[in-house]
């Protein structure tokens, strides 16, 4: 018992995470319909500069510029490439950003190399312990911040003008553009916001039990595609509900290989993917997205 | 090459270039440019085509193992690209999991082909029945994701490909009697006709071959017949109802497109041909090594289609000479260059430095040469017989 509720706290939190990366996925979806295959190099971009610049000007401040930089690094790539696009198939554009993530990801990983590079974060290797249950601080510190931000982003995305704004452009960018809303913005604050997001993530990817951010991190950050898809690509609740399924999954997974021996080894980094397979098996459009209607 | 005409006419709405045929009457101005090239273009074409084929017939006299090897990796990808953009330039489905499909005809082929080695399965079976095999049962493996592939769209289903990877993956590291692990398994050199394609050493006018200059021959032929196969297939019926998918898959339906049984059928044949290119793949390599197809080897082959140009078979071959050949020629001549260093000196190592490029390029080509590098070659083309 013990050992599946650690195992389901850390699977929340992990999941957490998960929701951050997905969330970001979707905003971009949302507000410029493009699949972003290049999520994965801009909490990439955001990790390594935390990582780097920590020495040097202290963990919180690194963070800020971390942030900071992957917001701009995605408002770049959204005003550099995204903006010039002037066809009209967005699977293309899909391929477009697969392109860009190959160019930043072989940066990186080269400015990394063989180097893991720990976080510097104020947690450490703390444990906290309830009754049996024993929990890195980290862990705690990732689903509280997580929640956060994601309760801090829904309140802004209803409440605030810039939220209207990109729900707008959301339900009909024509109807939008024509109220007074600049489209050009709206993608580029997206793209901007799922940076930040990315970089929380790769946060809180990186600490305790991690080691730190090396070359295989972003494929880590693979994982919140599964999330983001069978929560729905169009549905912000979706992607809450995807990262903490697929968290919780591959918690589960892992915590009980040895239990699911016969399904080889590493088990736990394939069932997010079983998963979001078996769910679009029933629902092919995610389990909160909306189904395509089409007129004749 | 005829090629670039049929990729000059398939408009936007994917009519294929059929139009001067004899039904240009009725389609205005625009149809008139499209007539077929007059005979002296055509037959400037055929003798192009010729002199390209000979050449490449003769190359295997006068290249050194390295440069044969480069050439047979971009044959075999040529096949792997082709079948992709049956799939996604021709049809509209992405796929990022083609390097799964890769996987299966490599290691299709070495446990069918392989004798029993200690704990590999081998079922020691004859060379042409075991690419065959490997051939089938790379369709069998797109067939049996048909019902998830069937059902969904866009990046759904590119991401729902990616868990193919991801599940390869897994078993080639698992499957231990059938796939050797993490170190791989040998591959076990082809006879076909008599002919066997490994390391024993045949002299052909003065010139050794060995398994090389073999293969290419072979690794010719296949492709040859599968660029013609794809060619007929995008030319007729089956590729304008492809095309129509793509475009617009209700009006498709209702024009009695079976969409469903089509976007299936197209599924499983772009597998066999991923299948055929891991049989061709192993071959070269002789040695099969699960890392290989990982998500990596995917985003190449999309990054040849869309290089080359979507929709087309030159385009797709175009591209996977591209994305094949630029690091092999950085790392032969990466002393001559500047910017590249040799890998492990800190500098940019070619493989890196290739990937820069071919990453760079997929964004520019999509950007400012919607169409590809094909497009470009054909457009010049244009210029060149309007000046005739």
């Amino acid at each position: 018992m013990t050992t599946f509720v650690e195992l389901l706290l850390s699977g929340l939190s992990i999941g957490s995470v998960y929701a951050l990366i997905a969330l970001g996925f979707v905003i971009i979806f949302k507000a410029t319909e493009v699949v972003n295959f290049a999520h994965a190099s801009l909490l990439l971009a955001g990790g390594y500069l935390t990582a780097v610049l920590r020495d040097d000007i202290g963990f919180w401040a690194a963070l800020l510029v971390g942030v900071a930089g992957a917001a701009a690094v995605g408002a770049l790539v959204e005003f550099l490439v995204i903006r010039r696009y002037r066809g009209h198939d967005h699977s293309v554009l899909a391929i477009v950003t697969i392109g860009v993530d190959i160019v930043l990801v072989t940066e990186l990983t080269r400015q990394i190399g063989a180097r893991v590079m720990p976080m510097g974060d104020p947690w450490g290797d703390r444990v906290l312990t309830f009754g049996s249950v024993s929990i890195p601080q980290t862990r705690v510190a990732a689903f509280v911040t997580a929640a956060l931000i994601i309760g801090a982003f829904l309140l802004a995305f209803r409440f605030t003008s810039w939220g209207v704004a990109m729900r707008a452009v959301a339900e009909h960018p024509e109807t939008a553009a024509l109220m007074g809303i600049r489209l050009g913005r709206v993608s580029s604050s997206a793209w901007a916001v799922a940076g930040a997001l990315a970089t929380v993530a790769a946060l809180f990817l990186t600490v305790f039990p991690t080691p730190g951010l090396e070359r295989g991190t972003s494929l880590v950050a693979l994982k919140a595609f599964p999330a983001a898809i069978l929560g729905g690509l169009d549905s912000t609740t979706g992607a809450l509900v995807g990262g903490l399924v697929i968290g919780v999954t591959q918690s589960m997974a892992a915590g009980y290989q040895s239990d699911l021996a016969f399904l080889g080894r590493g088990i736990g980094d394939l069932a997010p993917y079983l998963v979001m397979l078996l769910v679009l098996l029933v629902r092919p459009a995610g389990l909160f997205g909306t189904r395509e209607l089409s007129r004749v | 090459m005829s090629e670039s005409t049929t990729a000059a006419t398939t408009g936007p709405a994917g009519t294929a270039g059929e139009s001067g045929a004899g039904s240009a009457t009725g389609r205005g101005r625009r149809a008139r440019v499209r007539v077929r090239p007059p005979r002296r273009a055509a037959a400037r074409t055929v003798a192009a085509v010729a002199a390209a084929g000979l050449l490449l017939l003769a190359l295997p006299f006068y290249l050194d193992r390295f440069w044969l090897q480069a050439g047979l990796l971009a044959m075999a990808a040529a096949i792997g690209a082709i079948g992709l953009n049956l799939l996604t330039g021709a049809t509209g489905q992405l796929s990022l999991g083609h390097s799964f499909f890769l996987a299966v005809g490599a290691y299709g082929y070495c446990v069918l082909a392989g004798d029993r080695d200690g704990e590999l399965t081998g079922l020691g079976l004859p060379g042409w029945l075991a690419v065959t095999g490997a051939v089938a049962m790379a369709g069998a493996a797109g067939g049996l994701f048909s019902p998830i592939a069937g059902r969904l769209r866009g990046a759904y289903l590119g991401i729902a490909t990616l868990a193919l990877v991801f599940i390869g993956q897994h078993v080639l590291l698992n499957a231990h009697d059938l796939t050797g692990g993490y170190n791989g398994r040998p591959v076990p050199p082809l006879s076909l006709f008599g002919i066997t394609f490994d390391d024993t050493e045949t002299v052909v006018a003065a010139v050794p071959f060995q398994s090389m200059e073999k293969l290419w021959y072979a690794g010719l032929a296949l492709l040859t017949v599968c660029a013609f196969f794809a060619h007929g297939v995008l030319r007729d019926r089956p590729g304008r109802a492809l095309n129509a998918i793509r475009d617009h898959r209700i009006a498709a339906g209702v024009m009695g497109v079976p969409v469903a049984r089509q976007r299936a059928g197209v599924f499983v044949l772009s597998s066999m041909y991923a299948g055929l290119a891991g049989v061709l793949l192993a071959l070269v390599f002789q040695q099969t090594v699960p890392e290989y197809f990982g998500i990596v080897l995917a985003l190449e082959y999309l990054a040849m289609i869309v290089i080359g140009g979507l929709g087309s078979v030159s385009g797709a071959v175009t591209g996977a000479v591209f994305v094949t050949l630029l690091p092999q020629i950085l790392t032969r001549y990466s002393e001559a260059l500047p910017l590249v260093s040799a890998p492990g000196t800190g500098g940019v190592a070619p493989g890196e430095m290739s990937r820069y490029l071919y990453g760079a390029a997929i964004v520019a080509i999509v950007l400012f040469l919607p169409g590809g590098l094909v497009r470009l070659a054909a457009r010049r083309g244009h210029t060149q017989k309007d000046e005739a």
